[in-house]
């Protein structure tokens, strides 16, 4: 993963709550077995529609998405990270996210950020008014700045440790593997095994 | 402070590898499931950084996603996706249950039915719908799929630790009202984030009255309420269940394991993060009219008018105004499967409302078991029969409809009656159009040619 340290890009406002996965990458493209080139089938059924938003050639090569709340609901495919990151995301900014979503995005580097939903909507406000409005998301500080809104936002220091040194995750469990060891040998010898 | 702890916590404390003040907590994975679509780039990853699986024999693989269910043309990118994870199970040695396979079938269909779901495990699976497993008493985490490799190279999970939620549903629930009703009242009451964080206990004698086919269907759609995961306490239609599975401890293992099991349940005094409660009584079979699972009425309600803007984008995609009678809405298409409803049970059920009928001229109609023991069984019990007599087309086990990757799919516009879990815009196939549905209201539909219930439906010609 690439170390995150401070995102500062244009911004594309898609004003709808409970954006699900199937939205983001509908399944019938889920069947690469690579990580990549997903980013052409991102909103695929929205983007049949000229009027989408991220149609909109003045939204061109924004890097942070705005939503509603509830972002990413629905099925646990990461897919639909790596394709918000293929088309050239590096955040999104949303008033909630699901649950499964959140985890896939802090491993893939993709950087959800929860901000009250009338600063959302003040983003979105000001970037449809002017697509060129720049915002700033400070892993260091912890702080979204854009427009009128300059707002501190929550995340662990683990992860945020994590994603700034782009720490891959697995190495740092294996680290524990005596731990891990310990806990196989006091395993109950009845516990089922799939073998 | 609360007195006791909650089944949840129980298990979650069990499974603790290692705790540190501001990290996660690394979970230990007593059983990691496996299927085509969110596991091909965790392999390679193993692969890239030169490591292996640690715990093959605590892993399973099947293939669901993808797979036809009809004989036919097959897609070869499906195809690829299908030989990479028998591939990547042979090279890493985990056991597979391909196409073909008695064994073969839907993923949370599959380790019930073997016994490999059991209660206090932690049990996980890079689907989102592995919350199933918890109507075992399981904490069962759905992933994706870089936590699958972190699972597969170290048969641990780092995870921050949810809060505690109970949803009691009391009292008895009315006649034709089914575990899919209970679940869709319990989303329409918490809406689809209202779970979020949180790992949700079913409890109440109405989720204690249900089998353990309509538990697994109640904790299946905890996702859609937003929660991590949902879980019955095990009890003794638990323990009935399992006894006697494959994978099931026998003999003073079988001893040793049910005392463990029933101290498993949420302690009298512990207290929940949070608490809904629901009156079973006051349920009825209930609808989808929307695209998300808490867009929901009950069979005898209206089309309602939009309360926001989602809901008015909902109502243009569905082709639906408001007011019209739910029961005047046509479907053209039937779907009886997914990992929520096509268990045997809900094929009893189906098939019991079907019988000496016929489906409405024109309709399309699938029943999909989802395993290939399910449909055994079901054979055997001649409900097969049943189906094919009645003009539903029999199939092999798959997630089939539930979703549009694989060849059943709805055309755009389609409009289908589904036991299936997510309404979502072209969930079935872009354009497609879903309505949530239990199985005797998708079967009563099917023969109505309209949504409705068994108790709608006209008597049997002799």
């Amino acid at each position: 993963m690439e170390p995150v340290h401070r995102i500062l890009g244009r911004a594309v406002p898609l004003d709808r709550a409970d954006v699900d996965t199937d939205q983001i990458v509908p399944a019938e493209h889920l069947k690469r077995i690579e990580r990549t080139g997903f980013g052409p089938f991102l909103f695929d059924a929205w983007r049949r529609d000229p009027s989408f938003v991220l149609n909109d050639p003045r939204f061109e090569g924004a890097t942070v998405l705005l939503a509603g709340a509830n972002f990413g609901c629905g099925s646990s495919r990461e897919h639909a990270v790596w394709a918000l990151e293929d088309h050239g995301f590096r955040a999104v900014i949303a008033p909630s996210f699901a649950d499964i979503f959140r985890n896939n995005c802090f491993k893939s580097g993709l950087l959800p950020v929860e901000l009250p939903a009338t600063d959302v909507r003040a983003l979105m406000e000001a970037v449809a008014a002017d697509p060129s409005t720049e915002i700033t998301i400070d892993l260091e500080t912890k702080r979204v700045s854009g427009a009128a809104v300059d707002d501190p936002f929550v995340i662990d220091d683990f992860t945020r440790w994590r994603l700034m040194e782009g720490l891959d995750d697995i190495g740092l469990t294996l680290r524990h593997e005596d731990a891990i060891a310990a806990y196989e040998a006091g395993r109950g010898t009845w516990l089922p095994s799939s073998g | 402070m609360s007195q006791g702890k909650t089944l949840s916590e129980k298990v979650w404390e069990r499974h603790v590898v290692r705790w540190a003040e501001g990290e996660p907590d690394l979970l230990y994975v007593d059983l990691h499931l496996v299927h085509e679509v969110t596991s091909p780039q965790a392999f390679d990853g193993l692969r890239l950084a030169g490591r292996g699986v640690r715990r093959p024999d605590l892993t399973l693989a099947t293939m669901d996603h993808n797979v036809p269910t009809a004989p036919g043309p097959e897609d070869p990118v499906s195809v690829r996706q299908m030989h990479a994870l028998a591939n990547n199970c042979g090279e890493f040695g985990i056991t597979l249950f391909p196409t073909g396979h008695i064994g073969q079938g839907i993923v949370h269909v599959i380790g019930p039915q073997m016994g490999l779901t059991q209660p206090g495990l932690v049990i996980v699976c890079g689907d989102s719908h592995t919350s199933t497993h918890g109507a075992f008493g399981a904490l069962a985490l759905g992933i994706g799929t870089s936590e699958v490799e972190h699972v597969l190279a170290t048969q641990t999970l780092p995870q921050k630790r949810p809060g505690t939620m109970a949803v009691t549903v009391e009292g008895d629930l009315p006649d034709g009202v089914t575990a899919k009703d209970v679940i869709l009242g319990v989303i329409a009451r918490i809406g689809t984030n209202g779970g979020a964080g949180h790992v949700i206990e079913y409890r109440g004698s109405a989720i204690l009255s249900l089998s353990m086919e309509g538990r697994m269907t109640v904790c299946n759609m905890s996702i859609e309420g937003g929660a991590r995961a949902g879980m019955v306490a095990p009890d003794d239609t638990t323990f009935a269940y399992l006894e006697g599975r494959p994978h099931v401890p026998k003999g003073n293992d079988w001893e040793r394991a049910l005392e463990d099991w029933r101290s498993l349940a949420t302690d009298a005094g512990a207290t929940f993060d949070r608490e809904v409660e629901i009156d079973a009584t006051a349920l009825k079979p209930h609808v989808s009219w929307g695209t998300n699972p808490s867009q929901t009425v009950t069979i005898d309600d209206v089309v309602p008018e939009p309360a926001d803007e989602s809901a008015a984008r909902a109502l243009a995609y569905m082709d639906l105004a408001p007011g019209k009678p739910i029961r005047e809405i046509r479907p053209d298409t039937i779907f009886i499967g997914s990992c929520t409803n096509s268990r045997i049970e809900d094929l009893r059920l189906a098939a019991s409302v079907l019988e000496g009928r016929r489906i409405a001229p024109g309709l399309r109609a699938l029943v999909v078991p989802g395993s290939m023991l399910v449909r055994r069984q079901a054979e055997e019990e001649g409900l097969d029969k049943v189906f094919v007599d009645t003009g539903f087309e029999w199939r092999s086990a798959g997630c089939s409809m539930c979703l549009g990757m694989n060849p059943d799919i709805l055309g755009p516009g389609d409009r289908c009656a589904s036991t299936s879990n997510r309404n979502f815009e072209g969930r079935q196939g872009p354009g497609g159009r879903t309505h949530l549905v239990s199985p005797p209201v998708a079967a009563a539909t099917a023969v109505l040619g309209h949504f409705g219930t068994p108790a709608d439906l006209p008597p049997r010609e002799v």
